[in-house]
């Protein structure tokens, strides 16, 4: 019934693909992911797997093939492998995380290069957007931050997962995705406008107004619980 | 790219797609949701927890007698990693007011309430911190914020969707504590989606009665996760995070209390004695089990190390029977097999249908309901879709979204799933999605009270490891709103805890205890637990490995 699975064997098996991993010569299937290539050959990964579906940045990777000077980015848990691809995975990389108080900083013009002064040293080299396996603009959202445009930083970088390729390739040693991550905390917290709804809400549950049908519906019997609910209404128009 | 014999079958979903379209904008069904009966008969006849071999007894612990899945089973009756009589349990390397174990969210989210409340934290995490199942989460989170919902419609719900088994008192604190969260997340930094006059937006999901669903585009548990971590990484000097080192084993007091964990340096293979007055377990769930051969979304360490080790300290397991399958995972193409395709997609509109294009199904029915359908649709009836690998799925039709919703919809709503499919030369603004019901949550697990207490003294959980907040089926949404409700509630209760408790003797004596136990059924010394992390390494290249340690693997 299951459609089963071995999480590393690739579909069809027919030409094995050639992958030096590290330096090393290996055959692997077709198809494999660089993560699926990296099992097939007989590593268990501590370090250098988290999600395994392009979400959490554990699996930065570089890479370069034959026929190119070029060094190569991507993630391993979905990049394919080709042939002759020389790979390896950058398994931690030492990056600036500043401390701060979100509940005392001020949403200004300059509190992200106060905090990050470095972002100053940016010489528009573009090198880190070229390396963002998300595709993202990272060297305009830093280019952002030092305007001081907390909104567009947090726009521009809301994809990031925050896999540090491109503080791994900066020059400028900026640590880009934290200054996003503090980007976006400012403007969830202090800049977006908010509703009426959930302040409403949260003063109905600050005044009880829902403590007793809470404990009366608690009270119910299986079966006057189970007849409520299927009689209850189904609404998804109104808010 | 899908090949030509797909593409023809995806030419029969466009030749329906009109009329389906006209009615879903005339605000009516071609399937109503189903009734109790049909539900029961689906379920029985097509959901995999009900196969013969699903299940089975176990022989050993504080469940013994229980039907349990027999994978969870496999791991449960194991033995222990340690020796523990190699352990000089007076001279702990670490001293803790509370240990949390497991730096997912929950974990995150219980550190940050933990040292709010005076405590010192130590995080067990085995990965990287927040590498794990919350940062995953796409689809959103649950909060009655909407002037036409309420905390007693939503507890309804839950409590229907989990066929009314759930523990009352936890889904009051679940459902009361809602809005709050929804609140205190926003403050930390949550960039929710929102509508023109700011309000919340809200989604629909399967098994609600009102739109509830609070999203970040489809990274709403990554935006959650990287504020999460963020805020913890903001307080070094009272939270200690490990990385690498997860706990193997409890430890408990000469009086039964829960002191801490025996912890394991996944990188120089030392094993590490951590003393604390409270512990708190959020290791979340148990994917990588992959329970009756199913692909799963979870992430590499959703392992279940967390339900062994309370167990073999003498907590109690609640609906470990029970396995969530979400209805539309990834079938092709095959790298991205059991690749989670959010809810939101059929919250948004989109919808399932088989190889001629026809609908068969209420969209948004709970999830053990939904998959049911699906793995009828390509059993009995034969009208899913093979692929060129001799897998089967059925049709997610997605680009209906854009017609009901306005072009751009998709894009914007649901990136992820774009660029995800983008990847393999698939748009699915334009193309449906082949989707199978995967591997998806651990709906039972360690149980709780309201405060987030087990049944072992100074051992909380909370998360996707402890049990009864959802019965035998969690809806979406409401795991991201459990983990932040127990991840706050066990961070003040274990903080406030600590402040009284004082410690015995430690001992590890119910690892002894339990050893007998594994040995009375004759379980071999091979067979070893926790898991911490899956085994990718084909046999043959295993064989060869004469000396490898078993760092994360058994059986
Ligand atoms: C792809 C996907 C999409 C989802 N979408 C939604 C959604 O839209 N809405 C919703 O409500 N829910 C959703 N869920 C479910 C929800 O995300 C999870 O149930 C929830 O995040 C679990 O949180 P947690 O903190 O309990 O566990 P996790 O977030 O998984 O954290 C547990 C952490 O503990 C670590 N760990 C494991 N074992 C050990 C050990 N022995 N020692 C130390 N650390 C250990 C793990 O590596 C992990 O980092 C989704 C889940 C997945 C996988
Ligand atoms: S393992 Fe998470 S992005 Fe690759």
């Amino acid at each position: 019934m299951a459609n089963e699975v071995n999480e590393n064997a690739p579909a069809n098996s027919l030409d094995m693909v050639p992958v030096y991993i590290m330096g090393k010569l290996y055959y692997v299937p077709p198809g494999s992911t660089i993560m699926g290539a990296l099992e097939y050959a007989g590593y268990q990964i501590k370090r250098g797997a988290g999600c395994r579906e392009g979400f959490c940045g554990a699996c930065a990777t570089v890479y370069r093939t034959p026929d190119s000077y070029k060094i190569q980015y991507g993630l391993a848990c979905q990049t394919v492998v080709m042939p002759d691809m020389y790979l390896a995975q950058i398994p931690f990389f030492p990056a600036v995380k500043k401390t701060y108080d979100i509940d005392e900083l001020e949403p200004n013009d300059e509190v992200l290069s106060n905090i990050y002064p470095e972002i100053n040293r940016c010489v528009g080299c573009n090198t880190c957007t070229k390396s963002c396996p998300q595709e993202l603009d990272v060297m305009d959202y830093i280019q952002a931050a030092l305007r001081g445009e907390i909104e567009k930083v947090a726009h521009l970088s809301f994809d990031c997962i925050m896999c540090g390729l491109c503080a791994a390739r900066c020059p400028a040693e900026i640590v880009h995705y934290n200054v996003g991550i503090l980007a976006r905390r400012l403007y969830g917290k202090y800049l977006v406008k908010k509703g009426e709804y959930l302040p409403k809400r949260l003063s109905e549950l600050k005044d009880g107004k829902f403590d007793k049908p809470m404990k009366e519906i608690m009270g119910l019997s299986r079966e006057e619980l189970i007849k409520r609910y299927y009689d209850r209404e189904i609404n998804f128009k109104i808010a | 790219m899908y090949p030509d014999y797909m593409l023809e079958s995806i030419r029969m979903v466009e030749k329906t797609r009109p009329k389906r379209l006209e009615i879903a904008q005339a605000g009516l069904q071609i399937f109503e949701p189903m009734n109790e009966a049909e539900r029961e008969d689906i379920l029985t006849r097509f959901h995999p927890d009900y196969t013969p071999d699903a299940r089975r007894e176990i022989r050993v612990g504080p469940n013994k007698g229980d039907n349990i899945t027999s994978k969870v089973v496999d791991n449960l009756e194991a033995h222990s990693r340690i020796d523990p009589n190699k352990f000089d349990l007076t001279k702990p390397d670490y001293d803790t007011d509370v240990l949390i174990i497991g730096g997912g969210g929950g974990g995150c989210m219980a550190a940050i309430w933990a040292i709010k409340h005076g405590a010192n934290v130590i995080i067990s995490q085995k990965l990287r911190l927040g590498d794990s199942n919350s940062m995953m989460s796409q689809g959103g989170m649950q909060a009655s914020v909407n002037p036409h919902d309420d905390p007693i419609i939503h507890y309804l719900d839950v409590m229907g969707g989990g066929h009314f088994d759930n523990k009352p008192e936890l889904v009051e604190a679940l459902t009361m504590d809602a809005s709050m969260i929804a609140d205190w997340l926003q403050e930390l930094g949550v960039m929710w989606d929102r509508e023109e006059d700011g309000n919340l937006s809200t989604k629909a999901g399967g098994g609600t009665s009102r739109r509830r669903m609070l999203s970040a585009r489809d990274y709403t548990g990554a935006d959650i996760m990287r504020n999460l971590r963020d805020e913890v990484k903001n307080h070094p000097d009272k939270i200690d995070v490990l990385e690498f080192s997860p706990a193997v084993e409890l430890i408990l007091d000469e009086n039964g209390r829960c002191a801490g964990a025996v912890l394991y340096n996944l990188e120089t293979e030392e094993y590490f004695v951590v003393r604390a007055k409270a512990t708190i377990m959020s290791t979340g769930g148990f994917g990588r089990l992959h329970i009756k051969g199913f692909a799963t979304t979870n992430h590499y360490g959703a392992t279940a190390d967390g339900l062994v080790m309370a167990y073999r300290a003498g907590a109690k397991l609640l609906y470990m029977d029970s396995v969530q399958y979400h209805p539309t995972g990834a079938v092709f193409p095959e790298q991205i097999l059991g690749f989670l395709i959010t809810e939101k997609v059929r919250g948004l509109g989109g919808q399932p249908v088989n190889r001629n294009g026809e609908l068969f199904v209420f969209p948004l029915e709970p999830r053990d309901v939904e998959a049911s359908n699906f793995i009828r649709e390509c059993t009995e009836r034969e009208k899913g879709v093979k692929t060129p690998t001799g897998k089967v799925g059925i049709w997610l039709d997605s680009p209906i979204i854009d017609l009901i919703n306005g072009e751009g919809t998709i894009k914007n709503a649901l990136p992820a799933m774009v660029r995800q499919f983008h990847r393999f030369d698939i748009d699915i603004t334009k193309e449906p999605m082949l989707v199978y019901p995967t591997l998806h949550y651990q709906n039972g697990g360690i149980e709780i009270n309201a405060d987030g207490s087990s049944t072992i003294p100074g051992l909380y959980a909370a998360g996707e490891v402890s049990g009864g907040v959802h019965g035998r089926n969690r809806l979406m949404g409401n795991s991201v709103l459990d983990y932040n409700v127990f991840g706050r509630r066990t961070g003040i209760n274990a903080a406030e805890y600590a402040k009284t408790v004082k410690l015995g003797k430690l001992t590890l004596e119910h690892i002894s205890k339990y050893e007998k136990e594994v040995n009375g059924i004759d379980i071999p010394k091979n067979v070893i637990s926790p898991m911490l992390l899956p085994d990718y390494i084909p046999p043959e290249v295993r064989k060869r490995q004469l000396t490898k340690n078993d760092e994360g693997i058994l059986f």
